[in-house]
């Protein structure tokens, strides 16, 4: 994230996934804080292993779909009974509570709908990935084949990285 | 090595007993005049107008159809949705037949009455078994099916509880046991829980002749029945013994040396045969009792409820063992995701549930819908709409968040929710084609329910310990170990 801009920083680079993930448990171990890891591709347990907050978006994902669920609500109501009544499936009941079974796969579909992509969007407003967003990640390389670990700089930092595996250390 | 404490067997074995002498004194009960249910069935046919009452005899079941055809109680416009199939014709037809019929049962309805309903409080013990004993092998062959599963996908991280699917699986010989008495009782006509066993029921010259039933005869006839149950006893028992043999032979051989080639063979043919078994089972013992009618997702529908009840008692098992400290290599990422697997195969079977009940509500022809309307009468509604509540809505509140499927409270409480809910779904799939309005939760019922249950913990119990809990020798013992997410 943006806002691990700090002066003092040192970076260091990995070439294999579990040598980060297991760099990040014993330099916290150590009482080192780790402000952020980069890599191509999610790691399993980095997000626990950095002592990272749980994620709200689940909740976010709940209120969406329940959200989504409403609009279907409405909008089969609003559309089949009320603005044109339709005769559903032979039954020209032309209330929304008779006849919702049929409306059941629209509800399904438009909570989805809802919590699929309110929740993506969700997600690149709070990392700020919008078009045109300036890469933030420091070094290329964490988009092919290497890992960064990205710490402030300390006492005996750099040699804990050193022993953790790190195959290039940049102070910044 | 685990065993079942002193105390819970004292209490399973008490169950078994007590329960046992419910049944007897539910088979030595005469409902027809134990109940009062000549004055509620008096109300129910005011209520519904004869319909649904004997849903699955014939000609009343007509009668009923037509009636309500007549009357418009299946549908306003029905006629009008129908007129271009060639089902109209039949229907025409048949409202003039049925007139005919349908005026017969005005007049005579309580001679009718008084003979079904006394037929159906028959039927009620034995229908309180049957419900016990299907939901009770569900447990044991949905355990079986999910053992299979874990060799046939090769998976790494239910190595730890596979003792415990076995000894589930081993259980599904006692109630194919009972479910073959159940047969052999219904061809010597001791009950008519199975409408279609009735003599006479493909003879034309006889007073029982059922067109619609007599060309089903060629599958639903007695000795083909028992040859059926036979065999899904073989295929369903016989499977499980082997997968018990060999990981039991495994544990035996040396360091390094398994047989998960052989488990995965048999498991791959065993999956072959369940699916086929699955659901042929599900319409011999379930579907022909209500014989006119049929629905092409029921073997789906069965299965659905099979899976979730046997991963339920999975997750129940497992709790319990963790608790006692008899599992400690399973943690709470093994029950979170058993707990995902209760979550997402309830939310299965009600997509099941629903395809079912849509599909025939929406095209609303009457041989269809006459099931679903048996079941939203006045009497059977709680029933049907609470257990649908039960099996979904509460999985789906409780059991959605993270959290709530690794704390204990949560989980055992959902499970046995889970758990009623789909035994009110057996319940309700069983009683109004065998018992119509006669039916009650009284000795057969709870009686078949404290046998069955203290039965399954004795003898899942005895299979636990006979063997280690932890496999030494499956190649994935490690792997599952680390489990973690």
């Amino acid at each position: 994230m943006a806002h691990t801009e700090s002066p003092a920083l040192v970076r260091a680079l990995f070439t294999d996934d579990d040598v980060v993930l297991s760099a990040v448990k014993t330099l916290r171990d150590k009482g080192h804080s780790i402000s952020e890891v980069y890599s191509p591709f999610p790691i399993h347990g980095l997000d626990k292993a950095m002592g990272l907050k749980e994620t709200r978006l689940a909740i976010a994902s709940f209120i969406y779909g329940l959200i989504g669920l409403t609009v279907a609500i409405l909008i089969t109501w609003y559309m089949m009974n009320s603005n044109w009544a339709q005769d559903i499936g032979g039954k020209p009941s032309m209330s929304w509570g008779k006849n919702m079974p049929s409306f059941v796969p629209t509800m399904f579909e438009l909570t989805v709908f809802f919590a699929a992509h309110l929740m993506v969007w969700t997600y690149f407003i709070v990392n700020k990935l919008y078009p045109g967003a300036e890469a933030q990640n420091p070094d290329p390389r964490t988009t092919d084949d290497h890992f960064m670990i990205e710490m402030p700089a300390g006492k005996g930092v750099i040699p804990a990285l050193k022993a953790a595996g790190a195959i290039e250390i940049i102070e910044a | 090595m685990f065993e079942l404490p002193k105390k819970i067997k004292m209490i399973a074995a008490a169950l078994t007993i007590v329960g046992l002498g419910l049944l007897v004194i539910g088979f030595n009960t005469d409902y027809s005049q134990a109940s009062d249910g000549h004055d509620d069935h008096a109300v129910a046919q005011k209520d519904h107008d004869a319909l649904s009452t004997h849903g699955d005899y014939p000609g009343e079941a007509h009668a009923a159809m037509i009636q309500a055809a007549l009357t418009g109680e299946l549908d306003d416009s029905h006629a009008g949705t129908h007129s271009d199939h060639d089902a109209h014709a039949e229907v025409t037809h048949e409202l003039e037949e049925g007139h005919a019929e349908a005026s017969h049962a005005e007049h005579a309805v309580d001679s009718h009455d008084d003979h079904g309903a006394a037929r159906h409080a028959e039927n009620r013990p034995w229908a309180g078994l049957l419900v016990n004993t299907i939901f009770f092998l569900s447990i044991g062959l949905g355990a079986l099916f999910f053992l299979a599963i874990q060799y046939a996908a090769q998976v790494g991280w239910s190595v730890g509880i596979l003792r415990v699917m076995e000894a589930m699986a081993l259980w599904v010989g006692i109630p194919m046991l009972v479910m073959f008495f159940i047969g052999i009782a219904g061809s010597l006509h001791w009950h008519h829980l199975y409408h279609w066993m009735l003599e006479g029921i493909a003879d034309p010259a006889s007073a029982n002749y059922d067109k619609i039933i007599a060309g089903k005869v060629a599958w639903l006839n007695a000795p083909f029945f028992l040859a059926r149950t036979v065999i899904y006893f073989i295929i369903w028992a016989g499977a499980a013994y082997l997968f018990r043999r060999n990981s039991l032979k495994e544990d035996a051989m040396s360091k390094g040396k398994n047989l998960f080639f052989t488990q995965r063979k048999l498991a791959a043919t065993f999956l072959v045969l369940y699916a086929v078994t699955s659901s042929t089972s599900a319409w011999d013992f379930i579907m022909s009792i209500d014989t006119h009618w049929f629905s092409t997702m029921f073997g789906w529908y069965t299965f659905a409820g099979m899976f979730v009840t046997a991963l339920t008692v999975m997750n129940l098992i497992v709790m319990y063992l963790r608790l006692g400290g008899h599992m400690p290599w399973v943690n709470a990422n093994h029950q979170h995701d058993l707990g995902k697997f209760m979550f997402a195969f309830s939310v299965f079977w009600t997509y099941l549930w629903f395809s079912q009940y849509m599909l025939i509500w929406y095209s609303n022809i009457p041989e269809e819908v006459t099931y679903f309307m048996n079941r939203f009468s006045a009497e059977y509604k709680p029933i049907f709409i609470g257990m649908v509540a039960l099996n979904f809505l509460l999985p789906i509140l409780v059991l959605m968040s993270r959290d709530s499927k690794r704390i204990f409270g949560f989980l055992s409480l959902a499970s046995v929710f889970i758990l009623a809910g789909h035994w009110m779904d057996h319940f309700i799939m069983v009683m109004p084609g065998t018992v119509g309005y006669e039916f009650g939760f009284g000795y057969p019922e709870l009686g078949g329910l404290l046998f069955y249950l203290g039965l399954f913990v004795l003898v899942v119990g005895h299979f636990l310990g006979k063997a280690p809990l932890a496999m030494k020798n499956h190649p994935m013992v490690k792997e599952s170990k680390h489990f973690h997410q």
